[in-house]
């Protein structure tokens, strides 16, 4: 068993570090869905982590748990320059800027000396594994799980379903938007800093357009009813390029269509159970 | 004397040329239950939003309690104890009607992240007071058998207690209600103002949009008219209706007449 589990783990275990990798992005972007907004900002910020993270380890051999931290804090002061001033302004805006964000992050990416221009940084000493990522995303799904079990949670789905209605009720809206943003950024951050420490190579095309894109589509096939859905996308959108394999040429093919099936015939996600809290489903105290 | 609950001084806002709400001020005294009224289109719901924060004037004073709030955000201005309905309902579709209630008692409920994501008692503890409170609430409306349905569900009536219900939960120093009888049937306007002469009862300061005269003269201490954005009468009901400004134009002859006599 034990050696079976060696073979598996050595033949997939890039693959299995993604869906844990992925697992994060897919709860990165759910806390900014789940508050009403739309941020097309986390590849940036996983990138601005992943950075970090390398740099630091490379050129400086900081410890690996202040690397994390690094990785982290970053992005959410990135996540506040670009969040105070747009969250105040109607939704298109957060959106607008956290692709801005990340187009200026790539070109510098590129063309400063230090970050190793558009090759990327190459060499990056293995750190963390299986236990860092899976144990981060086990401690974050337990944190929205209790989160979405509070009065926080019923605040973000009030604002979700009728911020005007929300806010009347006494939830300060631009706190929670700004909040929700500068989580999504630390975990992205997280997300990205222990990916770089697994893969060893990174580059500024990675945290582009597209992987903002692929992030936003976990939460979308997933459905944001609780902080399992998006996981569950990130796990099946991961898996199913691998799973299509044998399709060769036709692989992207299958794997679009299938994305555009589900989300057409299951608008709210795959996962459109939502999350049970106090009120939901209780009986009557005695 | 103690301030007034609200104090509205020389309100205006303009959407473009039109003045929806045009040089307004009155006051409403603690505990009293005001009535604004006048024809489709005359301001009463953007007096509504200027109190509560969704629209900002364009000048003039609002005032709760003595202190001024037009500056502050509506979730600022629910903290000060004021509460609302809307007029075209705004339901949280997905939330039990439990939930939704324990929704509006949010500003008031100390539960801080940590205690949140540690599940400290604290936190059992503030959620098992709201629960109980919240089931207080919805019986006091008149909404029990119906506690875990999910809220879009509810039948338009219900809804709209159901409103009543989660603008109660932070306990309102004041409660602005913008036709809570609107698409009701008789018995169910019946039976919401009885619940309006309860919470009158308790105490609970109001200021009530209705088109439904009878209820509005029955329920009223006092009544303000506006007409295009201005005020053109305020005053005891019996006063109100009597009005000849009033009369021509809002009620008509007839519903004067009919208000006359007691149904
Ligand atoms: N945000 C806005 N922008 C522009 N015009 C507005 C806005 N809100 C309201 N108005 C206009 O202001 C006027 C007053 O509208 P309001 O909704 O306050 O009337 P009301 O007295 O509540 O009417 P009803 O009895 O039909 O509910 C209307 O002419 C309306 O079209
Ligand atoms: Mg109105």
């Amino acid at each position: 068993m034990a050696e079976f589990l060696d073979d598996f783990l050595f033949t997939y275990q890039n693959l299995v570090y993604s869906l844990g990798v992925n697992g994060l992005l897919a709860l990165s972007i759910y806390v900014v869905l789940a508050v009403g907004q739309l941020s097309i900002g986390q590849a940036a910020f996983m990138g601005l982590g992943a950075y970090v993270s390398a740099l630091l380890t490379v050129k400086l051999g900081v410890a690996f748990p202040l690397v994390l931290l690094a990785a982290m804090i970053t992005p959410a002061l990135a996540a506040l320059v670009v969040g105070a001033p747009t969250l105040r302004l109607s939704g298109v805006y957060l959106a607008l800027a956290t692709i801005g964000l990340g187009e200026v992050q790539r070109i510098v990416f590129i063309n400063a000396e230090f970050t190793g221009g558009a090759l990327g940084l190459s060499g990056i000493p293995t750190r963390g594994g299986l236990i860092s990522i899976y144990g981060s995303l086990a401690l974050a799904l337990v944190a929205f799980v209790c989160v979405a079990r509070s009065k926080i949670g019923r605040a973000m789905e009030a604002m979700r379903e009728d911020e005007l209605a929300a806010g009347a009720l006494g939830v300060d809206l631009p706190a929670y938007k700004l909040g929700a943003l500068v989580v999504s950024a630390m975990l992205a951050g997280l997300a990205g800093a222990l990916n770089a420490h697994v893969s060893s190579f990174i580059s500024p095309n990675d945290y582009g357009f597209d992987a903002a894109v692929t992030i936003l589509s976990f939460a979308l096939l997933g459905g944001i009813g609780s902080p399992f859905g998006p996981v569950l996308g990130a796990f099946i959108l991961t898996l199913l390029p691998e799973v299509l394999r044998p399709l060769a040429d036709y692989k992207t093919v299958v794997n679009g269509a299938i994305i555009v099936v589900a989300v057409i015939f299951m608008p709210r996600g795959l996962l459109a159970w939502r999350m049970g809290r106090a009120g939901a489903a209780f009986r009557r105290p005695k | 004397m103690s301030a007034p609950s609200l104090e509205i001084a020389q309100l205006t806002v303009r959407f473009g040329g039109l003045a929806a709400v045009d040089d307004v001020s009155f006051a409403v005294a603690p505990g009293r239950v005001h009535g604004l009224i006048g024809p489709n289109g005359a301001g009463k719901t953007t007096l509504f939003n200027l109190v509560c924060g969704l629209v900002a004037p364009t000048s003039g004073a609002i005032r709760l309690d003595g202190q001024r709030i037009d500056a502050l955000p509506s979730w600022g201005r629910s903290k000060l104890g004021l509460a609302r309905t809307f007029q075209n309902i705004r339901m949280f579709n997905d939330m039990s009607v439990l939930e939704t209630v324990m929704t509006g008692m949010h500003a008031g409920l100390a539960e801080s992240l940590p205690a949140v994501l540690l599940r400290l008692p604290s936190f059992r503890r503030a959620e098992r007071a709201a629960l109980e409170k919240a089931w207080e609430l919805i019986d006091f409306v008149g909404l029990a058998d119906a506690a875990q349905r999910r809220s879009g569900d509810l039948p338009y009536g219900d809804q709209r207690r159901l409103e009543i219900a989660r603008a109660l939960a932070c306990e309102p120093r004041l409660l602005l209600l913008d036709e809570p009888a609107a698409g009701m049937n008789p018995s169910e306007t019946h039976a919401l103002e009885e619940l309006l002469e309860r919470l009158k009862g308790r105490g609970v300061t109001m200021l009530l949009v209705e088109h439904d005269m009878h209820f509005v003269m029955r329920l009223c201490d006092e009544i303000t008219v506006l007409n295009f954005g201005r005020k053109i009468a305020q005053g005891a009901p019996v006063d109100v209706r009597a009005d000849p400004a009033v009369v021509e134009a809002y009620l008509g002859a007839k519903v004067a007449r009919s208000l006359e006599a007691p149904r």
